[in-house]
């Protein structure tokens, strides 16, 4: 239990794939204007975090490892998140039309997103088992909704200032960006006294 | 051999198939079924989104047209063209389209009233209107920053002089604009009416007479005049009922402030 607990808050806080691995910023940068877009982005990522690690660990672990093939990794599981993501789409749209709905804008885009690229392939390389991958992933994806929100609600902020004029638009929001991310660094350390 | 270049590329051709396989049975079996009448329907609509209509946007009114559920001459911008085009592809009976129009109640431009400090801030009507009810003297005054002009999809509403103005030309009465103001300036409504009271303060009187000279005052001459009964004033100020008005415009000769407009005119710029 105490190390499915290390694994989540460490996916969250210390690692946590916008801030300390600047994975996903596409994303970041690009969904995180208005609170409930981005945490309707959020909310996708997680839901296709989950769902990736849990059809590509045992592809790695059951075809990939045996025979020798753990450097086709990365190209195998591009292969199956982007035909993972849009089977999920159909069968969403077939069945779930009002989840559709709400998060059907932000499927495609997440499907050569590589936060979850970047996700699948941690999970092989910490040498995580199955239950482990699947928390690291759910982690993974709040500690990207926790750093979607954050930032939606420093973008708001921006809004409403007086920027001057030649860093108006992507240049402060990329300052914003690295300075949310530098405060993240005061969670390095945390997590193992933190269970201890 | 094999084992070093052929098993690679065979796992991966194949994991690729096994995925379009599923992927084309998935898409062919649990395909969703889009109506013909709402593609057809949706075809004829303008696409703006505006919400006129009362539905949430043409994607929402075209299902609603071809469930049966809504009447074919709801679409505000598309008018009687569009009317026309939904009934010939839905084979219904084609009825007219009530032409409307936006109309600015307020005239207090940069000549007749005062700006009352020097606002900085976000440029726009909803941000300046946070601060002490906007930079106008009068309270329920048009910003002029022009949110309603970024709102609207025609380029049918303009800032002349520090007040909104609705080019008549253009204007489809999609009601975007309205949406938007945050003193409720705008309003639709039938667009074959000329005369307008382009006022909304319900001050006093003798205090909108003091800071504005275009504002309504309450004074009732208007509903005096008006041998159709279609004006009423309350809460110091005059409405015209669209129904009853007959555009006969003994009103706004009537009208001492200059309030009640024709919005077929530009309006004349009285000297301060």
């Amino acid at each position: 239990m105490k190390e499915f607990l290390i694994i989540l808050m460490s996916a969250i806080l210390v690692d946590n794939f916008v801030l300390s691995k600047f994975m996903g910023i596409c994303p970041f940068l690009g969904v995180s204007k208005k609170l409930d877009s981005a945490l309707g982005m959020s909310t996708a990522v997680i839901f296709v975090m989950v769902l990736a690690t849990a059809a590509t660990w045992p592809i790695s672990a059951f075809l990939l490892a045996p025979n020798d093939l753990s450097y086709l990794n990365t190209v195998a599981f591009i292969l199956i998140i982007a035909a993972l993501v849009q089977l999920v789409e159909i069968i969403m749209k077939k069945y779930l039309p009002a989840l559709h709905k709400s998060l059907g804008v932000y499927l495609p885009l997440i499907t050569t997103n590589c936060a979850v690229l970047g996700v699948t392939l941690l999970n092989i390389e910490e040498q995580y088992n199955f239950a482990q991958s699947i928390v690291h992933a759910f982690g993974a994806g709040l500690g990207f909704m926790l750093a979607m929100v954050l930032f939606s609600g420093v973008r708001s902020r921006l809004e409403g200032s007086n920027i001057p004029e030649s860093f108006k638009g992507m240049p402060i929001t990329l300052i914003a960006a690295s300075i949310v991310s530098i405060s993240f660094m005061g969670f390095s350390g945390i997590v193992e006294n933190l269970f201890r | 051999m094999f084992e070093a270049y052929i098993l690679p590329i065979l796992v991966i051709s194949i994991t690729g198939l096994v995925a379009a396989v599923v992927l084309v049975v998935a898409s062919k079996v649990m395909a969703v079924k889009v109506d013909e009448k709402f593609e057809t329907v949706r075809a004829c609509l303008p696409g703006v989104n505006c919400g006129a209509c009362g539905f949430a946007g043409c994607d929402e009114y075209a299902h609603k047209v071809a469930e049966g559920a809504a009447k074919t001459n709801m679409c505000v911008p598309g008018g009687d063209k569009t009317s026309r085009e939904i009934s010939e592809a839905l084979g219904v009976e084609f009825e007219d389209v009530v032409e409307q129009a936006a109309f600015v109640r307020c005239s207090g431009d940069c000549n007749s009233t005062d700006y009352i400090m020097d606002y900085q801030g976000k440029q726009t009507c909803e941000a300046c209107n946070t601060f002490y009810q906007g930079r106008k003297a009068c309270s329920h005054a048009c910003l002029g920053f022009g949110d309603c002009v970024v709102a609207c999809k025609y380029d049918a509403i303009h800032i002349v002089d520090g007040v909104a103005v609705v080019d008549r030309e253009k204007c489809t009465g999609c009601g975007m604009c309205a949406k938007q103001c945050p003193n409720h300036l705008i309003m639709v409504a039938d667009a074959t009416k000329a005369f307008y009271v382009g006022c909304s303060s319900t001050d006093k009187g003798a205090f909108t007479r003091k800071i504005c000279q275009n504002g309504c005052i309450g004074c009732k001459k208007c509903e005096r005049t008006c041998q159709h009964g279609a004006i009423t004033v309350n809460d110091n100020l005059a409405s015209i009922n669209t129904a009853l008005c007959v555009n006969c415009g003994e009103c706004k000769e009537a009208c001492p402030t200059g309030a009640i407009r024709n919005a077929f005119e530009k309006p004349e710029c009285k000297a301060k």
